[in-house]
């Protein structure tokens, strides 16, 4: 197996529970599929510089290769904005719920709540 | 280098040094942060119109961030259409901020000021940006400060149509990322004019993987843009926020316009190979279905807030099928008509703010209330409002459509784009005056008191007057405005000297 199919499986995985999660009815699993989304996404940006093994990421003169540097800054600035927005969606839904009682994304009335006593 | 020559980078540093300013102001010295907010808006606005008066020669400037040189680091790109999309949102900043603070919107909650000026700072830097992976980021700022002010003034209804907003835009924010990754692994480039160079050269090989992150940028942008089917999320959310908010909304589903009249062009032209013109075959079915989905909703309508924000998708509908064509005489029809659009836009929202505050427990529902203090007054905005938002003369929107009847003759889809708007049209016509007529005609016979409100002061209804003078006035000077949308359709679908600007003549 190579390593291409490797990284190629494991986007198409996480990118695949994250669209099942993101789908789902309640706001935790979206929260979840969306952390899934975003993962899927960082190696994806950090494949696009290409699968290259043992390469400096900095350039020298006497170097003939070198790994391509921007993808990492590309990520980091990704990781960073998802991350605020994985804390700003959390936030969201914990509001939504505590206001509407249910943490449905429709904000519906859940129908498996257990009926009060 | 002179001042003149850093200006470009102003819109995006005058909001970001009134931003945080305002914020640590805001506890102890309200009065001064909020007169620094202003302030900052109409430094703006000055900043905004030198640099369209600038513009005004036809060049395409350049200002590389940190020197950096052009495919190498981020430039701000300052050109006809940037300009004229910075003077628009700045004009309609200062309108509704004036708005937000004769009303006290801005009081509801701390952070109005901050937030609103990192939004425009996240609009101006869409608007200039060469560079894509900038337009991004800048999408990101306007995103983020756009979900603290839709949650403005909070309350339960806000909170779950805020989640449902918040989760479609990290979406759309992850395509964002997957075709900026497709397009740097094709190129190794995400400077725009680099970017069409590069494309222009790549073999056989990668035209399909071309034309898939050419297909998922322009999904990203309809999503942006609510275009139909993508358009799901924008009545929710617009009816739920408040209305001050939405008016300045009414800017951000035209970015998404916005970034596709700059990127097809530029970097999806003639020359793009397998991505050429990518999105051409399915904008016009989904700006028609946009524009009949709109027109209906205005119909449908249950609440002012609700039907404001369905003008907005018609509006957007009606614009795409002028751009869906992309030739220089309809995207310069679909300028103009964009210009207006935006300002109607955020006009029926002010005018459905004011109402609103008057009825008290009635609010924007499209039900028969008792009278309310000022109802002749906001009926008449309504109706003016109701005009421009519809496309009756004697306001802009009747031009704009006009134009947009007149360009498309020349073009293979004409009968759909004819049939769509004239019909839609009157679709709109009945769907305002139904309302129109509900709020401020037909009088409850269940209570004939009057509804008693808290005085209002009069000094409301001037930002929404104040729109609308401003659509007369593009009705007056249209002749002037159509020169300025020429030049600049014509500079946006001519790339090669936006290249030549950027990488330098030696390109």
């Amino acid at each position: 197996m190579s390593l291409e199919f490797l990284v190629a499986s494991a986007i198409a995985v996480l990118v695949a529970g994250g669209i099942y999660l993101a789908l789902r009815g309640r706001t935790f699993q979206v929260v979840l599929g969306l952390t899934l989304l975003s993962y899927a996404i960082n190696l994806f940006l950090f494949a696009i510089g290409r699968l290259i093994v043992d390469r400096p990421p900095l350039y020298a003169k006497d170097l003939t290769a070198h790994a391509d540097p921007l993808p990492q800054a590309l990520v980091l600035t990704a990781i960073v904005i998802t991350f605020g927005m994985t804390a700003l969606t959390v936030i969201l839904s914990l509001r939504s719920f505590l206001e509407s009682g249910s943490d449905q994304v429709d904000g519906l009335a859940d129908p498996d709540a257990e009926e009060p006593a | 280098m002179t001042l003149l020559d850093h200006l470009p980078i102003a819109p995006v540093v005058i909001p970001a040094m009134t931003a945080p300013l305002a914020m640590m102001l805001m506890r102890r010295h309200a009065r001064a942060a909020t007169a620094l907010s202003l302030g900052g808006c109409v430094a703006m606005l000055v900043a905004a119109c030198t640099l369209f008066a600038v513009a005004q020669d036809g060049a395409i400037r350049s200002y590389a961030l940190g020197a950096w040189p052009a495919p190498f680091g981020i430039v701000l790109v300052l050109d006809r259409l940037a300009a004229m999309m910075l003077v628009l949102a700045a004009l309609l900043a200062t309108v509704v901020l004036g708005h937000a603070l004769v009303t006290g919107a801005d009081r509801r909650g701390w952070h109005f000021h901050p937030l609103f000026h990192f939004q425009l700072m996240g609009l101006n830097g869409a608007f200039l940006t060469g560079d894509l992976f900038n337009l991004f980021v800048f999408f990101e700022v306007l995103l983020i400060a756009s979900y603290g002010l839709m949650l403005h003034g909070q309350g339960a209804l806000r909170m779950k149509a805020g989640v449902a907003y918040v989760v479609v835009n990290i979406v759309g924010s992850a395509l964002f990322l997957i075709a900026l990754g497709l397009l740097y692994g094709l190129t190794a480039t995400l400077n725009m004019a680099d970017l069409a160079v590069r494309i222009a050269a790549l073999g056989a090989a990668d035209q399909g993987l071309l034309r898939v992150a050419g297909l998922l940028l322009m999904t990203v942008f309809a999503l942006k843009a609510a275009v139909v089917p993508l358009h799901l999320w924008l009545p929710r959310t617009y009816a739920a926020t408040m209305p001050v908010v939405a008016a300045l909304f009414a800017i951000m589903t035209k970015v998404g316009v916005y970034a596709m009249i700059r990127t097809v062009p530029l970097i999806f032209g003639a020359q793009a190979g397998a991505a050429a013109w990518v999105p051409a075959p399915y904008l016009l079915p989904a700006a028609i279905l946009g524009a009949v989905v709109g027109f209906v909703g205005v119909l449908a309508a249950r609440g002012l807030r609700e039907q404001a924000a369905f003008a907005v998708l018609a509006s957007t509908g009606t614009l795409l099928m002028a751009v869906a064509s992309w030739r220089a005489a309809t995207l310069a029809a679909a300028l103009y008509y964009m210009v207006q659009a935006v300002l109607a836009g955020a006009a029926l929202f002010l005018v459905a703010d004011v109402t609103m505050r008057r009825r008290g427990q009635y609010a924007d529902a499209l039900v028969p209330s008792p009278r309310f203090a000022g109802q002749d007054a906001a009926g008449l905005l309504y109706l003016a409002a109701a005009i421009g938002a519809v496309g009756l003369p004697p306001l802009a929107g009747f031009v704009g459509k006009l134009l947009i009847l007149n360009a498309s003759f020349a073009t293979p889809g004409w009968p759909a784009v004819w049939t769509t708007i004239l019909v839609t049209t009157l679709i709109g016509v009945i769907g305002f005056s139904r309302s129109g007529s509900t709020l401020f005609w037909k009088a409850s016979a269940a209570d004939a008191d009057p509804i008693a409100c808290p005085a209002r002061s009069r000094a409301e209804f001037i930002a929404p007057a104040l729109l609308l003078a401003v659509l007369a006035a593009l009705t007056v000077a249209a002749g002037w405005v159509t020169a300025q949308t020429r030049a600049t359709a014509a500079q946006v679908m001519a790339p090669g000297p936006y290249v030549a600007a950027i990488l330098g003549a030696a390109r």
